[in-house]
């Protein structure tokens, strides 16, 4: 029960500790929301271009696929850059002597970085909704957000094996996690559908749980599919996510004893 | 009780730069059969030149490093195979004062003490109560740490250390660069702590005179051995050819300790 008590305090310190950081960089965070909803919004402008029918379904596309990418890139970032951060500032010998378990301080950091991702992305969509009129009649919003719940997962899992590279290597590490995070990007069909990629990138797309996302999100908002005919893809996300969680946490301890074997723990190694 | 049982133990690391992707180059042998005994309570010093292997043998305690062999236990548990049960005993106050610096001396003891389970209240009274000990400004607690000198952040430093109530304290240079007054602070501190708390520390300085102030026993490391081990009075009678602690280390090594500080400063 102490012992409860004691993770769930560790917990609590790791999200204090990051939303104390927000406060202390706010200016950095004002400016992020601001950058991240104009670029939400040119993206969406595209969508206008093209003058005649479907113009708002165009708008609507573009404007998930820009909401989707802040939310899970913003969830990618902040947990595999969790390493990182700690590495930079100094005090990651200090978070990891403490006594307490890893996957406690990992959750700590992947439920900061859920309601932060949350919250920047809220900040976009108060843009999108300012600046266009989207066609919702039909949409069915409860069904893209147990899809957009469901993807978190495998998300997490995702930014707990990025987390690993800064301790592998603290420079180059850093660099891998951007280059993952560009790739999903690329061929995950955040703005366009992934048929217009190279054949051998949709291969890539298929590995990417941000590709089924986005397309049950769209056929729940854009078509309003119920949420009964999105449940293959829901339980396909928590199916990844069980399994890339693991893997990320085990990954992880891995990484870590490898740093504890090399000394690449300390701030410059 | 012995509070830290040393065998044998041997550290070594493959040169910076290196990546999992390159061709490996030899490893530099950081430590090499290191074994030693302190009992519980005392204060144990570490001396040695830039790089001759002490803040790996803090990190080897504080279960930071793995040994390559030998073994290390502190309080009969083993650093390897009871990591947790180690961090539970120990706190660590190092060279840099490692904090986020755009957060308060409060926000970052409180991070401290919410990863060890305090309880926030009771830790903010304990941690102000050690850093009034201290004498560090009250009005300095909740402003940034970068606004705070070098002094005071170790200060910060040595509260977050003793607010989890450590029984084994590894003080890893926790004067260097400092200035005279705050030195002194920290110096007296540490023998309040010593008395107050009972509590075993491990001391790696580059100051003869805190080492022949605060140490029971003294040990001198270069190249990652120990080449002597003794109290400071039997190491200056012995080495120090009529100059003290500060003769010996000369005599020992062969390298001045004050250019060291100058260095690590």
């Amino acid at each position: 029960m102490i012992s409860l008590r004691s993770e769930g305090r560790a917990m609590g310190a790791v999200i204090s500790r990051n939303f104390s950081l927000i406060r202390r960089y706010l200016g950095w965070e004002v400016v992020f929301a601001f950058y991240n909803a104009v670029n939400a919004l040119t993206i969406a402008l595209i969508g206008l271009a093209e003058p005649g029918p479907g113009q708002g379904e165009r708008v609507l596309y573009l404007a998930i696929g820009a909401l989707l990418w802040n939310f899970l890139s913003v969830l990618f970032f902040e947990i595999s850059n969790s390493v990182m951060w700690e590495r930079w500032e100094g005090t990651i010998e200090y978070s990891f002597m403490a006594p307490v378990r890893r996957i406690t301080y990992l959750l700590g950091v992947c439920a900061y970085a859920v309601v932060y991702g949350l919250a920047r992305t809220l900040v976009v969509l108060l843009g999108i909704f300012l600046l266009f009129h989207l066609p919702l009649a039909h949409a069915d919003i409860g069904g893209a957000l147990l899809v957009l719940a469901a993807a978190s997962l495998p998300f997490i899992g995702l930014g707990l094996l990025g987390a690993i590279m800064p301790m592998l290597s603290a420079e180059r590490g850093a660099q891998a996690t951007q280059v993952i995070q560009g790739v999903l990007l690329l061929v995950s069909g955040i703005y366009y559908p992934i048929s217009v990629l190279p054949h051998w990138l949709q291969t890539v797309a298929w590995f990417s749980p941000a590709t089924y996302t986005l397309t049950a999100v769209r056929q729940a908002v854009l078509q309003g599919t119920a949420p009964g005919a999105l449940l293959a893809t829901v339980l396909g996300l928590l199916g990844a996510g069980l399994i890339l969680v693991p893997i990320g946490v085990w990954a992880f301890h891995i990484a870590e004893r490898y740093a504890l074997r090399t000394g690449k723990l300390k701030r410059n190694g | 009780m012995l509070a830290i049982e040393c065998v044998d133990v041997a550290k070594s690391f493959r040169p910076e730069g290196d990546s999992p992707f390159r061709r490996k180059r030899e490893k530099v042998a950081a430590l090499q059969g290191i074994s030693f005994a302190m009992p519980e309570g005392e204060c144990f010093g570490i001396l040695g030149p830039n790089g001759s292997g002490k803040s790996t043998l803090i990190r080897l305690m504080c279960t930071l490093l793995l040994p390559d062999s030998g073994q290390m236990r502190v309080f009969g548990r083993d650093v390897v195979t009871a990591p947790q049960e180690v961090r539970r005993l120990i706190h660590r106050v190092s060279v840099e004062a490692s904090f986020f610096k755009k957060l308060s001396a409060q926000e970052n003891l409180d991070y401290a003490a919410g990863l060890y389970g305090l309880d926030r209240q009771t830790a903010r009274r304990h941690a102000q109560e050690i850093l009034d000990r201290l004498g560090l400004p009250r009005a300095k607690y909740r402003a940034p740490l970068e606004e705070m000198s070098r002094g005071q952040q170790q200060k910060v430093a040595i509260a977050r250390a003793l607010l989890t109530s450590p029984t084994l304290l590894l003080l890893d240079e926790p004067t260097t660069g400092l200035d005279p007054r705050s030195r002194r602070d920290v110096q007296a501190f540490v023998e309040d702590i010593r008395r107050d708390y009972r509590a075993s520390i491990v001391l790696c300085t580059h100051d003869m005179q805190e080492a022949q102030r605060l140490c029971d026993r003294v040990a001198v490391l270069r190249d990652g051995r120990f080449i002597a081990l003794d109290t400071p009075e039997e190491l200056a009678a012995a080495h120090g050819g009529g100059q003290g602690l500060e003769g010996a280390f000369l005599a020992l090594t062969g390298e001045d300790p004050n250019d060291e500080e100058e260095l690590d400063a």
